[in-house]
């Protein structure tokens, strides 16, 4: 069972403000029946242009219904100016927090408030920016750009709980470990590939690591590397300058050389000393 | 408040009956069946005691019952021991709807060089027998098949494809957690390899449950140690689990004709009840081919967890197929593999009673359960739209 508040509770079993609002000045539509959740926002200005009454229609779980409720409770009253600064941390907060996986409830609900004052505003309904990243769900490289960079999103599970990218069938999880990983500034080629490689893009990477992290530490004492072949699984390299008469060579092959690429290509990788 | 549980195929309440029994082994009689005193040799009689009353139930001889922790290592166990005695075969088969005991395991199996058969089920949850046929090769090594589907209590046609599959030397194993306790099965006249089978779904406790297999089937066992159960299944006896594990299925038994009666006449009643006073609701599954005490309702444009929660007010316990529950944000894989639209996937309640249900309970529930669907679909902005396009 989640661990809702009592707060999420209450506005769950006792929402405000559900309904529609005849000759409304903004409606904002997000979410649909596929995606398990909707929500649509109404508005009404009164003459100083200050929100005189909002109303909501949800389908969702209590999450999603209770952050609509907190939704249209924290903007009534307010300029639009003052509203579309409302984030939608403001309505967790409002409800004394919500699970990480139900984030996306209060998501839809700044992104329905959004809508609703765009149409107001008779901006014309924002296109749909970027790549189609998570198909399940129809979310956006840009989108889960944005969410990541705001707030400082660090796993997949973190972006599924916010925008549900990810959620289901999980194809799309590589990108979004790769957005997180540009929009955090890691190298991305030197992150482990899980992911099958063809054999040129192994050797390449190979090549890459023994380059980047390999060469330089053994050539502080004096050693050298160069690759020979790759077949399968096996890499064949020839030590060169110190190392091809070092004793510990052998130690020093397996222990930090094959250790080193078994971490940064594939995990199975056996180095070998090229015989010949 | 008073609980209204209708949730049992998630769990059953121990019978006061097992819990009894079950009783002194904690505490006086705590020895161990291996040892050579007669302290704890002797409840070795009370082990062999529990294993009789498991087979009994089943149709099966005491020493084809392999003791486990449950219904997952019990389907572990299974498929292990079955590619272990056909190690040149290379395909195995099972469906779309198991329980992810079954569909998990199937799924590792794939990434590890295996090639799997996931078999589609129609509208109604019915298996398609026609491309469960054809996928059958020489190279297949088992079919795991369940019983009785876990969301909707469909039941498969395991007993009619044992014989065929016998011949061609596929094994066959069902998961039959959901079954077993609910419907009559007699394995003395089905050629089935293996079943799978839970203790706590059947009033009995958790942890404890078992593998059927039968005579002359291949076994290779899937955790190795001490030689406990023949050698089959290493690890100190559970033995009050097993005794209580031996009481539930004694129980059971005797519980059959209830359950077949005037559970299943609980069920329907249900089920008229709401399809009579909720509009747009419908059953998930094949009605005439069921578990008696199940059944699953969707209730089109609201959302399950929503319904339960509302539900939960009143004290009344069930589930859900829909994503919000489970935190995976997709429904239930049973349903989706069944074709039920999204609109009705989401707001599926499934409602389990036992024999322990009262015609009080239901009509409590079917008093409940219509305000509160009415209240989700005010709120919802497609109940409107819906009702205006028919």
């Amino acid at each position: 069972m989640w661990d809702y508040t009592d707060k999420v509770k209450e506005h769950f079993l006792n929402p405000r403000n559900v309904g529609t609002i005849h000759n409304a000045d903004g409606v904002g539509e997000v979410g649909s029946l596929a995606c398990g959740d909707a929500l649509t926002l109404y508005f009404k200005l009164d003459d100083a242009g200050r929100i005189a009454d909002a109303k909501f229609q949800t389908f969702g779980c209590a999450s999603a219904i209770a952050s609509s409720s907190a939704l249209t409770e924290l903007i009534i009253g307010k300029t639009l100016e003052e509203a579309e600064k409302l984030t939608n941390e403001d309505i967790a907060a409002y409800l004394g927090d919500l699970p990480k996986e139900k984030m996306h409830c209060s998501v839809m609900g700044q992104e329905a408030l959004e809508k609703a004052i765009a149409q107001y505003r008779g901006e014309s309904d924002r296109q749909v920016e970027g790549q189609i990243v998570c198909e399940c769900f129809g979310i956006t490289d840009r989108e889960i750009e944005k969410t990541v960079r705001e707030h400082r999103l660090t796993s997949i599970e973190d972006v599924t709980g916010y925008l549900k990218a990810g959620g289901g069938c999980g194809n799309c999880h590589d990108k979004i470990q790769q957005i997180m990983d540009n929009v955090f500034g890691q190298p991305v080629s030197i992150q482990p590939r899980a992911k099958k490689m063809t054999n040129i893009q192994k050797i390449k990477l190979i090549e890459e690591t023994l380059e980047r992290e390999i060469r330089p530490t053994l050539r502080q004492d004096g050693g050298d590397i160069e690759l020979v072949d790759v077949e399968g699984s096996q890499v064949v390299v020839n030590l060169r300058g110190t190392c091809a008469s070092c004793s510990k060579s052998q130690v020093t092959l397996k222990s930090y050389v094959e250790a080193k690429l078994r971490e940064l290509v594939t995990d199975d990788l056996v180095v070998e000393e090229n015989r010949l | 408040m008073k609980t209204v549980y209708l949730d049992n195929n998630a769990t059953t309440r121990v019978a006061p009956e097992v819990v009894e029994e079950m009783l002194p082994y904690f505490s006086e009689l705590y020895g161990n069946p291996s040892s050579m005193h007669s302290f704890g040799g002797n409840l070795g009689l009370k082990v062999r005691e529990a294993r009789a009353r498991i087979a009994n139930l089943l149709g099966a001889q005491p020493d084809e019952i392999l003791l486990t922790s449950g219904g997952t290592e019990s389907d572990a166990t299974a498929i292990h021991a079955a590619l272990a005695a056909n190690p040149h075969k290379r395909h195995i088969v099972t469906t779309r709807v198991e329980h992810p005991a079954i569909k998990n395991l199937f799924e590792q199996y794939g990434k590890n060089g295996y090639r799997v058969s996931f078999i589609p089920v129609d509208r109604e949850g019915r298996l398609d027998m026609q491309t469960f046929g054809d996928s059958l090769t020489d190279d297949t090594a088992v079919v795991s098949m369940m019983w009785a589907n876990n969301e909707t209590g469909v039941l498969f046609p395991v007993e009619d494809v044992a014989a065929e599959l016998h011949d061609r030397g596929i094994l066959l194993h069902t998961d039959a957690v959901q079954a077993v306790g609910k419907v009559p099965i007699d394995l003395a006249r089905t050629p089935m390899d293996m079943l799978s089978l839970s203790g706590h779904k059947l009033h009995g406790p958790k942890g404890i449950g078992a593998l059927v297999i039968r005579k002359g089937t291949k076994f290779k066992p899937l955790m190795v140690g001490g030689h406990q159960e023949q050698g089959r299944r290493a690890g100190t006896e559970n033995v009050p689990g097993i005794i209580g594990l031996g009481k539930a299925c004694e129980l059971a038994a005797g519980n059959l004709a209830d359950i077949g009666t005037r559970v299943q006449g609980l069920r329907d009643r249900l089920e008229e009840a709401l399809l009579a006073a909720v509009p747009q609701c419908m059953i998930n599954g094949d009605r005439p081919n069921r578990l008696p005490n199940t059944t699953s309702i969707a209730f089109e444009y609201v959302e399950g967890e929503a319904i339960l929660l509302m539900m939960n007010e009143f004290g009344i316990a069930a589930s859900s197929g829909s994503a919000c529950t489970s935190g995976s944000l997709e429904p239930s894989h049973v349903l989706r593999a069944m074709g039920i639209p999204f609109t009705a996937a989401h707001g599926s309640i499934r409602f389990s009673l036992s024999h322990y249900t009262t015609a009080e309970e239901i009509d409590f529930v079917i008093d409940k359960m219509p305000p509160i669907i009415e209240r989700l679909r005010q709120m919802s902005p497609f109940w409107k739209q819906a009702v205006q396009s028919g």
